[in-house]
C-alpha cells in the first residue's frame, strides 16, 4: 500500500479514497481501531496476567478482587522460587558437585540445549540446502522428495520407537538423549533449499574460477549470501528447542536435568502447584528470553512465516 | 581412471554437504517410521517383541476410551480451525487500511503471545480458571453471575480448553492474510464499485475468493496443530475429569509411557497420521485453486 494513504478508509470494507472523507468515515476508523485494540488485549491477556502475577505477593494472588495493576509489585516470588525449587548438580556439563538452584540449573540446561541443537542444525542444514539447491548428483531428487514426505509425519508416529532406540542406547535421562533426536528435523534444510535456489550462481562459479576450494566457496559465498535465510533457521530452531515439552519429558527423569518446560511442569505438581505467585514467576523466567528474542529479531520471525507458507 | 574413480570424484562435495543431515534424518526419522509401522503389528516390551497382527488395531478401535479421544480432538479441531481462521482473516482485513506502523505494531503484538511456550501459557490459564481466585470468575461475579468450574466440571473442562485456545488471535493468521490482502489489486475493488458493489458484496466476491491459498495453507497447517493438541490438555486437565478431556496424543503418551504398551501406542500414532492425512488430502481437493492476480 502506498505511503501518505494514512487512515484510508478500508478496501476490504468495500471503500475507496474517491469515495471521499466523510463523517462517517471517521467514526468507522476509530470504531475499527477500538475493535483491533479489544481483540489485542485479549489476546495479550495471558502473556500480561502472568507477569503481574509472578511480581504480585503470594497472598495477594488469592485474595479478590485480583490486583489487575500491582499495587506493591515484589520479587519475593522470584526470591522464594530460587530457594524453594532445590538445589542440585550441575550435571549437563559434568559438574555434578557444582550445586545451584534447580530453577538456575534448569534455565542452564535449557540454554545449551536449545543452542548446541540450533547450532549444529543450522550448519549441518546449510550445507545440505546448498548441496540440494546448487548441485546435481545422483540420488538428490530420491532424497530431496524423502524430506518432503517426512515434512508431514507428525511427531507422535516416531516418539515410541526413538524411546525404545534412546533405551537401547543407554541415553536415558542423559542429555544427548534430548539433543540427538531432534537433529532429524528437516524444516530448515527444507527452508533453505528454498532459500539458495533463488541465488545467482554467478558469483559460486566465479569462486571456483579463481581456484577456490569447494569448501572455501561454499563458506565464502554461499554462506554470507544466504545470511537471511540462515538467520530465520536458527530463530525458528532456538524457538522450537526453548520451547519443546512432549520429547524432554519423555527421556528426562532427573529433576537436575529437566528443561523449564518440564521442570514448570513438575513444579505444577509439587507442592508449590497453588502457588501462583511462585508459577508464574517460574513461567515468567522461561519466557522472557524469548519474548526478548521476538523483539530483537521480529522482522526475521515475520519473513520465516512467510517463506515457510510458501510451498515448494 | 575407472568409472567408480570419476564418480567419486566429481560427486564427492555433494554427498559430503548432505551426509551430515541426511545421517541424522535417516537414523532419527527415517529408520522409526519404519519402525513405528512395524510396533504397530507387534506386542512390544522393552526387552523382546513378538508379531501379534491386527490386534494392536482392533484394540484401538473397540477401545471407548480411544473413540473418546478421537471425538474430543475433533471437537477441538474443529472450533479452533473455525475461530482461528475467521478472527486472523478479520483483523487482517480491518487492519489493511491503517499505516504500515500501525499494522506493524498489531502484527507484533497478535504474534507476541505464540512466542512463548504452551507450557507456560496453560499455566496463567489455570490460574485464570481458578474456581474461586481465578480472574473469569470474579469477572462473572461483578456481573452477578455464578462461579463455573471450568476445569472440574466434566461437561465444561473442554470446552474450557477449546475457549483458552481460541480467544487469542493467531498471529501466524494475521501475518500472512495481512500480506495476501496487501497485494489483491485495488482496481478489482474499483472496477466492483462502478458496477455498483457493496461492502459486503465486494468482501465476499472479491477479498475472500483471492485468498484461497493463505485460507487452505492456514487450515491445513491448524487442522494439523488441532489434531496433535497435547500441552495444553496435559497440564490443565491432565485428560479429566473422567476422561472428559482426553486427546489423541495425550492417549498415546498415557499408552506408551503410564501403561508401556508400546505396540498399541504405535497403532495409535498411525491412526492419528492417517486421520491428519485424509483431512489435508480433502482439504486439498477442496479448497485448491490457481488464483492469480
Amino acid at each position: 500500500m502506498a505511503t501518505g494513504q494514512a487512515l484510508e478508509p478500508s478496501a476490504a470494507l468495500g471503500r475507496t479514497r474517491a469515495a471521499g472523507r466523510t463523517r462517517s468515515d471517521r467514526f468507522w476508523q476509530i470504531v475499527i481501531l477500538l475493535f483491533l485494540i479489544c481483540s489485542a488485549s485479549i489476546s495479550l491477556f495471558p502473556l500480561y496476567w502472568l507477569f503481574v502475577t509472578a511480581i504480585t505477593p503470594a497472598s495477594a494472588t488469592v485474595k479478590l478482587p485480583p490486583q489487575l495493576i500491582p499495587s506493591n509489585p515484589t520479587l519475593e516470588n522470584i526470591v522464594n522460587l530460587i530457594q524453594l525449587s532445590g538445589t542440585g548438580g550441575l550435571r549437563v556439563v559434568g559438574l555434578e558437585n557444582v550445586r545451584i538452584s534447580r530453577m538456575a540449573l534448569w534455565f542452564i540446561n535449557t540454554l545449551l540445549l536449545a543452542l548446541v541443537s540450533t547450532g549444529i542444525h543450522v550448519v549441518f542444514d546449510t550445507m545440505a540446502g546448498y548441496a540440494f539447491a546448487k548441485r546435481k548428483f545422483p540420488g538428490s531428487n530420491l532424497f530431496f522428495w524423502m524430506i518432503l514426505a517426512a515434512l508431514m509425519i507428525p511427531g507422535q508416529v516416531t516418539l515410541v520407537p526413538l524411546y525404545l532406540m534412546i533405551t537401547q542406547m543407554k541415553l536415558v535421562n542423559t542429555f544427548p538423549g534430548v539433543l540427538l533426536p531432534g537433529l532429524a528435523d528437516v524444516i530448515g534444510i527444507f527452508l533453505l533449499k528454498q532459500y539458495i535456489q533463488t541465488m545467482p550462481s554467478e558469483l559460486e562459479e566465479a569462486a571456483r574460477m579463481d581456484g577456490a576450494s569447494e569448501w572455501k566457496t561454499f563458506t565464502n559465498v554461499i554462506v554470507p549470501l544466504a545470511a537471511p535465510a540462515i538467520a530465520v533457521t536458527a530463530i525458528f530452531a532456538f524457538q522450537r528447542y526453548w520451547n519443546s515439552f512432549l520429547w524432554p519429558l519423555v527421556v528426562l527423569q532427573n529433576p537436575d536435568l529437566f528443561t523449564l518446560q518440564v521442570g514448570l511442569s513438575y513444579l505444577y505438581t509439587s507442592e508449590f502447584g497453588t502457588n501462583y505467585g511462585l508459577l508464574m514467576s517460574g513461567a515468567a523466567l522461561a519466557s522472557i528470553p524469548m519474548i526478548i528474542f521476538f523483539f530483537a529479531f521480529q522482522r526475521y520471525f515475520m519473513q520465516g512465516l512467510r517463506v515457510g507458507a510458501i510451498k515448494g | 581412471m575407472t568409472g567408480i574413480a570419476r564418480f567419486w570424484h566429481r560427486h564427492k562435495w555433494s554427498y559430503f554437504f548432505i551426509a551430515p543431515g541426511m545421517f541424522f534424518f535417516f537414523v532419527f526419522l527415517g529408520y522409526p517410521v519404519l519402525r513405528a509401522v512395524a510396533l504397530a503389528f507387534q506386542r512390544v516390551t522393552l526387552r523382546s517383541s513378538e508379531w501379534v497382527g491386527l490386534k494392536n488395531f482392533i484394540d484401538v478401535f473397540s477401545s471407548q476410551l480411544f473413540r473418546d479421544a478421537m471425538w474430543h480432538t475433533f471437537l477441538y479441531a474443529f472450533f479452533v480451525v473455525a475461530a482461528w481462521i475467521l478472527s486472523s482473516l478479520v483483523v487482517a482485513a480491518l487492519l489493511q487500511p491503517f499505516p504500515n506502523r500501525v499494522q506493524a505494531l498489531f502484527r507484533g503484538a497478535f504474534y507476541l503471545p505464540y512466542v512463548t511456550s504452551i507450557i507456560v501459557i496453560s499455566l496463567v490459564w489455570i490460574y485464570i480458571f481458578q474456581p474461586e481466585y481465578g480472574f473469569l470468575n470474579w469477572l462473572l461475579g461483578v456481573f452477578g453471575l455464578p462461579r463455573v468450574l471450568w476445569l472440574q466440571n466434566p461437561n465444561i473442562a473442554l470446552w474450557s480448553i477449546i475457549l483458552s485456545t481460541i480467544v487469542v488471535v493467531p498471529g501466524t493468521g494475521v501475518v500472512l492474510y495481512s500480506a495476501s490482502i496487501g497485494s489483491i489489486p485495488r482496481e478489482l475493488y474499483e472496477a466492483a464499485e462502478v458496477e455498483g458493489a457493496n461492502a459486503v458484496q465486494k468482501w465476499m466476491r472479491i477479498t475472500v475468493p483471492l485468498l484461497k491459498p493463505t485460507t487452505l495453507y492456514l487450515m491445513v497447517i491448524y487442522t494439523i496443530a488441532g489434531f496433535q493438541v497435547f500441552e495444553r490438555v496435559y497440564i490443565m486437565t491432565g485428560g479429566g475429569p473422567i476422561n472428559r478431556t482426553t486427546t489423541i496424543v495425550q492417549l498415546i503418551y498415557l499408552t506408551a509411557f503410564s501403561d508401556f504398551n508400546f505396540g498399541r501406542a504405535s497403532a495409535q500414532a498411525l491412526v492419528l497420521f492417517a486421520i491428519i492425512a485424509a483431512f489435508s488430502f480433502v482439504q486439498f481437493r477442496f479448497l485448491s485453486t490457481d488464483v492469480e492476480y
